[in-house]
């Protein structure tokens, strides 16, 4: 005898964090791309948030707030990995700081893990055994660390070297631009 | 670079501020200044004014009035304003903004500034926040900057022009031949743009794909010098050259070797060479066995590499970083339908991570663990889930019991280990289990005729443990109800035999009752249920058992809606032990054809011929098991001076409705006028009536247990005289529709 079909409630199976918001259904087709990054302290304050899909700033502090909470709510031996909306999150601490970025289905966790790494080798060698404080205190600099680093999500030079080096010449270059200034007198 | 002083000096001010009401007041008093710095001329602190307002920004405080400062300091010859510009534009313009449009002639320019970091300044803010509007504007200057400039340049123009594509989908043609030709460089940074860009023109066009296929035999040749080069120090990484490059040139491979045979034969020598070769023992190189075990699992891979692949997953189930089993698991979890039987070698290690401390893990190896079951280890494996299931996190168990129903539906080896396996469940996680899964329960246990006596017993012991799990004592109530009589003899082959007597019962069913008399929810289902049960041993001879009945149904009143319930009245001429009379003459019962027509079979007739109340004879009906399609008639008689027969009979015409009718005959000598028959149902029922009647038969029995009330009254004149009638009927029997 067949079994006749019940109505009730459904316990379809909910990952972590589920929100039925439209947020992020940004681009869909492309499922390669690194949305945010976010770094935080352990109190939950905001060091630096990089966006590389466009939302309005009431969207950003929603997903800031929920992320952060997720994030800070995990036990220190747990997985660096963790499903949200219908995101990939990747997240490690360093010190007093969590690295947070979210990547999209198809994306490699670990080489992201291998990215939030070098990003903070960059920034270790840039300020010499660089601390939050560094980064509180200097945040543009973190900016532009980060933006000689990745391009529109992506990594654009896989040099260490390299990427120190452009940073060093641009920052000579804010010098100059003001040495030039003041020679010509405007 | 030296620090921007003022920009430090607020930051300290706003840090030392104490409380969030100070650090508004420093943050209102610093932005006031900001803007009427804004406001002045040039005077050479603009770009630590902007990054003042950008810092306030960051903690939270709107900064809208700095999009414009953005425009011009972009605008701005110094370079230290353009860095900062770019950076507030970035920050607080994005392409839903207007202002932003403002800032695209300035990055025009920028684009073809004579020094490179100004150009790169640009690239990035286009890149970053772009809108379409922008990118077609800007696109053929990032396609000329592809083709004639320096690698510094021409790494950021690829990436640049992978956010165009995304943004402006048709733009994809004018970049297909410039990124064909960068794959010849040598630069790292420029291939690696190069490798994504090919990748998101692939991605969206499908000719683009056929026509970057041809790259195949360079990207291969690539990705070998970079496996087998000698240590390069500019872009070692533990060990392994380059690791970005090469995840990316992997993907392009999968996505080129995709459903091609050709393509995947090209690469197949490389991908066996790097899932080899690769050194496993940090994570960047278990990054790059990943993407080369999601590549070879993607393409049309020869079976040895694939076995190869899998392997690789399960080595990493048993590596000892977390992240590496969980990535391991979610590979497996997309093979587990394709390659079944390759993922089920690893079944063991799987099986283990049930137990991880990890939340995470613990669902990928639920999941995992649900989609290998199969006949064969079908035992073994709810052995293990069972297990997880009583100690799961609390967000998995309504998965966990779901997929444990569903797999015991599937494979399960008899009806005992099913019905074991169902009862276990529900004695572990008897709260997350769905509506359904208790009627499922009832019409199994129902179907497994010889299992009745083990059934009852076992869900009698598991009610005298444990009565807080709802789905289990409405499963056990029924069962009692429905096939007490064997747990009263006593004895069953399937388990030890445990004297049970009425007493014994009565007392089980009694703690459940006085649990839910101080639970209200609920409390219909199981108190008309027990009271039906009770109301069977009502009628029976033993004195105590019936005075025991008498006073439940005493309790029963408190909660009952209509206030003219009758107490039933025991001890009437023909005691008739109901259970075996019912019981007995199962099988002589057939479904009633018509409606109104006398059906063959069981008739109670409890016409009393000794006058009394009347209403108290039908307050005694009793609910029948659920036999099939009995049809039963109720019966009163008038005992005025007239006597009037009133059958009601009621047969289930259709899943979705019940029709009780009334048939009524004047066996008096004078007529009968004005005759009017009105019905009413407690509200309550009504209410019930409604979602369970639209559903199967078994949840209507469930009705019947919840007993659906009637009164119906009669009124009529006869010889001059008004006779009115109410009579109440407590339950409508012989719903089942077995014969269905």
């Amino acid at each position: 005898m067949p079994f006749a079909s019940f109505c009730g409630t459904t316990h379809s199976f909910i990952s972590h964090s589920h929100c039925v918001s439209q947020l992020l259904c940004l681009s869909v087709i492309s499922s390669f791309q690194m949305q945010f990054m976010l770094l935080f302290s352990r109190q939950g304050k905001l060091r630096l948030q990089k966006w590389y899909v466009p939302l309005s700033d009431k969207e950003k502090k929603k997903i800031t707030r929920e992320l952060v909470q997720t994030v800070l709510a995990r036990k220190p031996k747990m997985c660096s990995f963790l499903e949200w909306r219908d995101l990939k999150v990747v997240y490690k601490r360093y010190a007093s700081l969590y690295f947070c970025c979210a990547i999209e289905d198809q994306d490699n966790e670990l080489i992201t893990l291998e990215i939030i790494h070098r990003y903070v080798e960059l920034l270790d060698k840039y300020f010499g055994s660089v601390c939050e404080l560094d980064i509180i205190f200097n945040f543009e600099k973190a900016y532009f660390i980060l933006d000689e680093f990745l391009l529109g999500g992506e990594a654009q030079e896989t040099s260490k070297k390299n990427v120190l080096k452009a940073i060093e010449q641009a920052d000579l270059l804010q010098e100059v631009r003001h040495l030039m200034k003041s020679m010509w007198g405007r | 670079m030296s620090p921007s002083v003022p920009l430090q000096e607020m930051i300290r001010a706003i840090r030392s501020a104490r409380t969030q009401c100070e650090e508004r007041g420093v943050i209102q008093r610093e932005c006031a200044a900001i803007r009427a710095q804004f406001r002045q001329a040039d005077n050479g602190g603009r770009s630590h004014n902007l990054a003042k307002l950008l810092y306030v920004h960051m903690l939270g405080y709107p900064a809208h009035f700095g999009q414009m400062e953005c425009v011009r300091m972009i605008a701005s010859p110094r370079y230290s304003e353009k860095r900062v510009g770019y950076l507030g534009a970035m920050m607080l313009l994005d392409e839903k903004q207007d202002a932003s449009l403002l800032i695209t002639n300035s990055i025009k320019n920028d684009l073809s500034h004579s020094n490179q970091y100004v150009q790169s300044l640009a690239l990035c803010t286009l890149a970053c926040m772009g809108s379409a509007e922008m990118c077609r504007d800007l696109a053929p200057e990032i396609d000329r900057l592809l083709r004639a400039s320096n690698s510094y340049i021409k790494k950021k123009a690829a990436l640049c022009a992978v956010h165009i594509v995304r943004k402006v989908h048709d733009l994809g043609e004018l970049f297909a031949p410039a990124a064909r030709s960068l794959l010849a460089e040598k630069n790292h940074g420029v291939l690696h743009g190069a490798v994504v860009l090919i990748i998101e023109l692939c991605e969206r066009n499908p000719e683009t794909l056929e026509r970057f296929r041809k790259t195949v035999p360079d990207l291969v040749q690539i990705m070998k010098g970079l496996v087998l080069s000698g240590y390069s120090p500019e872009h070692d990484v533990a060990g392994i050259s380059d690791p970005f490059l090469q995840v990316r040139i992997l993907r392009l491979l999968r996505i080129l070797g995709h459903n091609n045979e050709g393509a995947s034969d090209a690469m197949n020598d490389l991908l066996a060479q790097v899932a080899t070769n690769t050194d496993s023992t940090k994570t960047v190189g278990n990054a790059v066995l990943y993407e080369t075990v999601l590549t070879v699992l993607d393409i049309k891979s020869e079976s040895g590499l694939r076995v190869l692949a899998v392997n690789i997953l399960g080595r990493f189930l048993l590596n000892n970083d977390r992240n590496i089993r969980y990535i391991a698991m979610t590979s497996l979890q997309k093979i587990v339908g394709t390659d079944h039987n390759a993922v089920q070698r690893h079944r063991g290690t799987i099986v283990d991570c049930l137990k991880d401390q990890d939340a995470s893990v613990k669902r990928r190896a639920l999941e995992l663990s649900l989609a290998l079951v199969s006949a064969s280890n079908v035992r073994s494996m709810m052995k293990e889930l069972l297990l997880f299931l009583s100690s799961c996190p609390a967000e998995l168990k309504a998965h966990a019991a779901s997929g444990i129903f569903n797999a015991a539906e599937r494979y399960a080896p008899s009806q005992r280990w099913h019905i074991d396996t169902i009862l276990h469940v529900l004695t572990t996680a008897g709260g997350d289990v769905r509506d359904e899964t208790v009627p499922n329960l009832i019409q199994l246990i129902t179907n497994a005729s010889e299992l009745h006596c083990y059934t009852v017993h076992k869900l009698y012991r598991a009610l005298l443990t444990d009565i807080s799990q709802q789905s289990l004592v409405q499963v056990a109530c029924w069962c009692i109800g429905e096939y007490g009589d064997l747990l009263l003899r006593g004895e069953c082959q399937e388990t030890e035999a445990v004297q049970v007597t009425e007493d014994d019962v009565l007392d089980a069913l009694e703690t459940v009752l006085q649990s839910h008399m101080s639970s209200p929810t609920r409390i219909t289902d199981n108190v008309d249920r027990i009271r039906s049960i009770v109301s069977i041993y009502g009628s029976c001879i033993d004195v105590e058992l019936q005075q025991r009945a008498v006073e439940y149904n005493a309790l029963f009143k408190k909660y009952d809606h209509m206030s003219l319930f009758p107490p039933p009245v025991c001890g009437f001429p023909q005691v008739c032990d109901l259970l075996d009379l019912l019981g007995g003459s199962e099988e002589t019962l057939q479904p009633s054809p018509a409606v109104g027509a006398p059906a063959p079979g069981l008739l109670i007739n409890t016409a009393s011929t000794a006058g009394g109340d009347l209403l108290d004879l039908l307050g005694v009906l009793e609910p029948a098991p659920l036999a099939p399609g009995v049809t039963l008639r109720h019966t009163h008689t008038h005992t005025h001076t007239h006597t009037h027969t009133h059958t009601h009979t009621h047969t289930p015409q259709s899943d979705t409705g019940l029709t009780v009718t009334l048939t009524a005959s004047n066996s008096t000598d004078s007529d009968i006028s004005s005759f009017t028959l009105q019905a009413a149902v407690p509200k309550l029922y009504l209410s019930l009536a409604g979602p369970f009647l639209a559903a199967s038969h078994y949840i209507k029995s469930f009705l019947l247990q919840v007993n659906l009330k009637m009164r119906v009254r009669i009124s009529y004149t006869s010889q001059g005289s008004a006779f009115q009638d109410t009579v109440q009927i407590d339950s409508f029997p012989g719903l089942d529709a077995a014969g269905q």
